[in-house]
């Protein structure tokens, strides 16, 4: 597991960023091998997407051979209400890119058959090959996706019901109004998200620290999803200061001291538009624990 | 594919690099089209997962929706009030030569004229939409003929390369594609109902009343309703509330002009239904303050609940004082409607002309009678007015661009197919540079008219 802890939340958005970047470069995605992403909401990840949309307006990234698949959506909620994870991704990130709607996926809560939606879009996956790099955001009770506390950590993709908490959290994006907020979701399941190949969380401000802290420091508890991915063999946690709060002096130490060596996966910093002298220089691998 | 509708088919364009007029605001955001009508890319890309067909970069300019003009008697030396047996032509001309201006709808205005005149050149004025032809005249709705996809026109982006000159390019062949598009508004009938005192340039033996049979007076000088959007009366005459009801119940437009009516007078016509002011401040009595008389309607209370007037201006720089339209912008930004009520002699160029029986001479934006310094009618166009409605107010870019478009589209009611550029109004936009030159001119999505660029 690697930890990444930066000053700020703009440098940790950044950060994440650039990695994501570097991976899809990496990865050489073409006509016969698309880079598969999962893909968070939320307000954590904004800053990361306004990067990764820099990053293609300036040419040093193109998203025309990736595959995204989204990790929730809403039950019941018109695809074109403003909260809905639809109009989500499309205002802050695929109407900005060059990605083509074949291309993404976003679970349907309107679907006659929500259950069977969620078992296509765990086929869909699995027609794309798995997911290369999932990326991740956490609620303050440690859920990732839709995953509330006791979710199974073998969950698949299905229909959740969502918790108390996590419901009126939302109510600030529905005028207020506990009765328009919707009480279930379609979400990946942990399963689903354990199986990629990559996994990178974004967790951000004080009010996510001790979800941060139960993630890494705690044993890996079904009360805290996110724990789960410590079971996981590629995992990125990229957090800014505040996040760190309720962590030990010597774990935020330890990994702070790594950091020279973590930098070293998003410096140099690959772009399209040299492609061909990063192939030249292929000895370059990304450092691994 | 879902909603596979007979659009579904037609390319769709998307216009990028450009900053939106929308909701009041200039937004970062691409323009989408298809089948001559702005598109929903959000519900492109989910439901159909369809793609642009071709994208144009528009250099970071300006897109506005097309600016509608409801008042011009004419211009290029054509003069709608003229009973000729061509006044088809005449108004094709203008329709064509104003998309140079950023003016892709129009109402050509009749001034005071004989019943003969009304009932020989109003049948001969086509209602139509706009096109490659020319701007739109607004008039009665139409049933939309049926059509096919347009065809894209190749157009190259213009790449933010600056110095163009405004000379007119007309697309040529194209034959007008008929697009399912909203009405097209219609003539705009200035008098013979109006005041002798405040007549101004209108001709005194003309003027009529409908005091003896009132509407029946209307239907007798006008011969035919068919193509009228807006009529201009005053509203002290006799038996006004009839007629204004009478015409207001046919979906044509009252507005209030060459008047001495006092406020109560006019905000009964208001009652009765009348919605527009012909040229505020222009031909009405001035204000005062213990009758501030038409004028007085910007801000008054007594007003049906829900309802507010729309005032058209010549924001010229002659025919009303920069203070003046300061004051009533502020008053009542909202209703502002942007006129240019030009006269033959716009587009003419500097010199002397002779229009009918008249020598006038054109320096700039003025148009005197030959020989003097009397003035002989507005001939700023309709971008002019807007460049110079913003140095005057200072009220930015996005109000003065609405006060051409979005206010005279609610005022004919039209605001779901003109004058914005929400989703599903119909593609007619303009392209401008920051100081509000215009670029370019659509008409349902199709370039009709661009600046050349200047010779290296």
């Amino acid at each position: 597991m690697k930890l990444i802890i930066l000053d700020h939340y703009s440098q940790a958005s950044e950060w994440a960023a650039k990695y994501i970047r570097n991976r899809i470069i990496q990865f050489n995605p073409g006509p016969d091998k698309y880079f598969t992403l999962g893909l968070p909401t939320g307000s954590t990840p904004l800053g990361c997407y306004k990067k990764l949309i820099e990053y293609y307006k300036n040419g040093d990234l193109s998203f025309k051979y990736v595959k995204t698949f989204n990790m929730d959506e809403y039950v019941g909620l018109p695809r074109d209400h403003p909260e809905s994870y639809h109009s989500f991704m499309w205002n802050n990130f695929f109407k900005h890119i060059d990605i083509h709607p074949e291309n993404t996926h976003i679970l349907d809560g309107n679907a006659a058959d929500l259950q069977a939606e969620c078992d296509a879009f765990e086929e869909k996956i699995k027609a794309a090959g798995g997911i290369e790099l999932f990326v991740g955001g956490i609620g303050p009770d440690g859920h990732i996706a839709f995953n509330e506390p006791g979710s199974s950590l073998v969950s698949r993709t299905r229909v959740k019901t969502l918790a108390m908490d996590t419901i009126l959290a939302n109510a600030r994006f529905f005028d207020g109004d506990l009765a328009k907020v919707p009480t279930m979701a379609l979400t990946v399941g942990v399963g689903t998200v354990m199986d990629a190949r990559e996994v990178m969380i974004l967790i951000t401000g004080a009010h996510k620290a001790f979800a941060l802290y139960k993630a890494i420091e705690e044993g890996v508890n079904h009360m805290w999803t996110v724990s789960a991915f410590q079971q996981h063999p590629r995992t990125v946690f990229v957090c800014d200061e505040d996040a760190t709060l309720e962590l030990k002096v010597k774990t935020v130490k330890y990994f702070k001291g790594l950091m020279l060596v973590h930098n070293k996966l998003v410096d140099p910093l690959y772009s399209i538009k040299e492609k061909e002298i990063e192939k030249s220089q292929s000895s370059k691998k990304p450092y691994s624990d | 594919m879902r909603g596979g509708q007979g659009a579904a088919r037609a390319p769709v364009l998307q216009f990028t690099n450009c900053r939106i007029l929308r909701g009041g605001a200039l937004l970062r955001e691409d323009l989408w089209v298809r089948g001559g009508r702005i598109l929903d890319p959000e519900k492109l890309f989910f439901e159909e997962r369809r793609v642009a067909d071709e994208q144009r970069d528009c250099g970071g300019r300006i897109l506005a929706p097309g600016f509608i003009d409801v008042q011009i008697n004419g211009g290029f030396g054509v003069d709608f009030s003229q009973a000729t047996e061509d006044v088809g032509s005449g108004v094709s001309l203008v329709a064509r030569r104003i998309l140079s201006h950023g003016v892709t709808s129009f109402c050509p205005t009749l001034v005071t004229s004989p019943p003969e005149v009304y009932h020989k050149v109003l049948p001969q004025i086509p209602v139509k939409s706009g096109g490659p032809h020319g701007a739109g005249v607004l008039g009665e709705w139409l049933t939309p003929p049926p059509r096919e996809a347009p065809a894209l026109p190749q157009m190259p982006s213009w790449g933010g390369r600056a110095g163009t000159r405004a000379r007119a390019r007309l697309r040529s062949g194209g034959a007008c594609r008929n697009h399912p598009r909203s009405p097209p508004p219609g003539v705009h009938l200035e008098g013979p109902f109006i005041s002798r005192e405040k007549r101004g340039a209108h001709p005194e033996a003309h003027l009529r009343s409908f005091e003896a049979d009132g509407f029946h007076d209307v239907l007798a000088t006008y011969g035919s309703l068919d193509n009228v959007r807006i009529v201009t009366l005053a509203p002290e005459l006799g038996r006004s509330r009839e007629v204004i009801q009478a015409l207001t119940a046919r979906g044509i437009c009252v507005s209030l002009g060459h008047s001495v009516a006092n406020l109560r007078a006019a905000e009964e016509a208001v009652r009765s239904g009348a919605t527009f002011i012909t040229h505020l401040f222009n031909a009405m009595l001035p204000f005062h303050h213990r009758d501030p008389g038409i004028v007085g309607l910007l801000t008054s209370d007594q007003l049906p609940p829900g309802r507010s007037i729309f005032y058209g201006m010549i924001a010229d720089g002659t025919h009303t004082n920069p203070a003046a339209l300061r004051v009533a912008h502020r008053a009542h930004p909202q209703g502002l409607v942007l006129v240019t009520d030009a006269v033959p002699a716009l587009g003419l160029g500097n010199g002397r002309h002779t229009l009918g029986q008249q020598e006038v001479e054109v320096d700039g934006l003025t148009a005197y009678v030959a020989g003097t310094t009397t003035l002989s009618g507005s001939i700023a166009p309709m971008d002019a007015c807007v460049r110079h409605f913003l140095q005057a107010t200072g009220c930015g870019v996005e109000s003065a661009l609405e006060a051409a478009s979005l206010h005279p589209a609610q005022l004919l009611s039209l605001e779901k197919s003109k004058g914005s550029l929400d989703f599903g109004a119909d593609a007619d936009f303009v392209v401008l540079d920051d100081a509000l030159h215009v670029q370019a001119t659509y008409i349902a999505g199709e370039l009709v008219w661009q600046a050349e660029e200047a010779g290296p």
